[in-house]
């Protein structure tokens, strides 16, 4: 097959709405906007507090989520494995190789990213509202629902840098995923493998969902970004 | 729901402030009674934001005490604060004062009610749906005057309110300052400005260097200062 005739069938795959190719980009979309959920819920909250909080070891903390948005998904993977791999403490839940699998994979990934981009919009924020928040009697921990409103825009556009490392990551999701056909195979697998396999249409239908997607993420943080600018003035 | 006994007067007895081992205000002793409109004056970093920052208790004495006249810690405020550059809430101009009101424990009719009073009073109604931080710079400190206002405080404290104003702002806001002081709100702000202090204080505290070195009836010390310090700076000598 040529390229031309490659990039043909591609097409016709994501046109054709196929319904193998249709089920790996909904598990995909599925696993991920559920791990984003998952973390914004945990994240934005603790990445407040963390903001506001002086304590010892904050500093050590800090340095660790920093490195921690770097975790290579393979690695991030490797962990959960081992937690819920048959003689693994969580074994018991039988987890290993489904959905379930994958999204606390990707919420391990997505965490660190919600966290330290929290803590550093609510910091900066907290900052320039101090004084006043402190005058009304906002202090402390009661500042956090104000700070986490009045970051809305900055803080879409953390979430959706944790949404785009979830959705392109390969790692994690195919080590506790297994890559099984129509159960947990997601784009990334799916390209991984049907790249080997030689199947490149449905590789690059795949690769050119998962381009459009980020495009999409892009073009949505920059739209927040703009409608946060009207805001802040 | 307030409190019928007044917070004022305002006692400050021999409070002071260091920072970085050093000491930024001196152990200044003076009262706030019910009333008036009292300026602190002095140079820059005489210590006039830290004072009010002592007196409204986002700062804490490092010794000494501020006293309110009920017997609160300062913490049921009602003293309200505005800052030199106004604060604004990344929301709409309506939004900025029903979070102050929501943060005083004000329930939700109450705080529409309320909010719409401010607006009316100090003329943004109009601005009411618009993103505060669109405001001009007058119409922002103004937003923070109604906002302060709207919390009913007993004590409005100023901090250099005009100091970022171009004069036509400032006008508006010394007249709002004397409507303030008219409806029975005692105003204390501090001032660089020898002329906005003239047109507005009925009493002076002249600060200089952390230290209170005068506090008398603005006409007498407009017509001769008791200090040397406080000579020299009406003579336009004294510079920090």
């Amino acid at each position: 097959m040529d390229v031309g005739a490659i990039f043909q069938a591609a097409f016709a795959l994501v046109v054709g709405l196929d319904p193998g190719f249709l089920g790996i980009v909904f598990l995909s979309l599925r696993v991920t906007l559920t791990a984003v959920l998952i973390a914004a819920l945990i994240g934005l909250p603790l990445g407040a507090a963390l903001a506001l909080a002086r304590f010892p070891g904050r500093a050590a903390i800090i340095v660790c989520l920093n490195a921690l948005m770097g975790l290579p998904p393979v690695v991030a993977g490797l962990a959960v494995f081992l937690l819920l791999s048959r003689s693994g403490p969580l074994g018991p839940l039988g987890l290993l190789f489904t959905p379930t699998a994958m999204i606390i994979a990707q919420v391990i990934l997505v965490l660190p990213i919600v966290i330290a981009l929290t803590r550093q919009v609510i910091e900066d924020l907290w900052s320039e509202y101090r004084d006043h928040l402190r005058s009304v009697g906002l202090d402390g921990l009661r500042a956090i629902p104000t700070l986490l409103f009045d970051g809305r825009f900055a803080l879409a556009t953390a979430l959706l840098a944790g949404f785009g490392r979830a959705s392109a990551e390969v790692g994690a999701v195919l080590i506790v995923g297994g890559n099984i056909a129509g159960y947990t195979r997601t784009m990334t697998t799916a390209i991984t493998l049907e790249t080997s396999k030689g199947d490149l249409p449905l590789a690059l239908g795949l690769g050119l969902v998962l381009l459009s997607l980020t495009l999409a993420i892009n073009a949505i943080a920059f739209g927040a970004s703009r409608i946060g600018a009207r805001y802040a003035g | 729901m307030l409190s019928t006994t007044s917070i004022l007067p305002l006692t400050v007895e021999a409070a002071a402030f260091s920072g970085d081992g050093k000491l930024l205000v001196e152990p200044n002793s003076f009262v706030i009674p019910a009333g008036g409109l009292t300026v602190l004056l002095g140079p820059n970093g005489a210590g006039k934001s830290l004072t009010l920052r002592l007196c409204h208790g986002l700062l804490t004495p490092s010794r000494g005490a501020v006293r309110w006249a009920d017997g609160a810690d300062g913490r049921a405020k009602r003293h309200a604060m505005v800052f030199q550059k106004p604060i604004m809430l990344r929301r709409s101009v309506e939004a900025n004062i029903t979070h102050a009101l929501a943060a005083a424990g004000a329930n939700g009719a109450e705080r529409k009610v309320r909010a719409a009073q401010a607006l009316d009073r100090f003329g943004l109604a109009e601005r009411a749906g618009q993103p505060a931080r669109l405001l001009s710079g007058g119409e922002q400190q103004r937003l923070a005057i109604a906002r302060a206002w709207a919390l009913r405080p007993e004590l409005l404290f100023l901090d250099e309110p005009t100091s970022q104003l171009d004069p036509a702002a400032t006008r508006q806001i010394e007249e709002l300052l004397s409507g303030l002081v008219a409806e029975g709100i005692t105003v204390m702000m501090s001032t660089h400005d020898l002329g906005q202090a003239r047109r507005l204080a009925d009493r002076v505290l002249f600060l200089h260097r952390g230290r209170l070195v005068e506090d008398t009836p603005a006409r007498d010390f407009f017509a001769g200062p008791l200090s040397a310090e406080a000579r020299a700076f009406l003579a336009g000598e004294l510079l920090w």
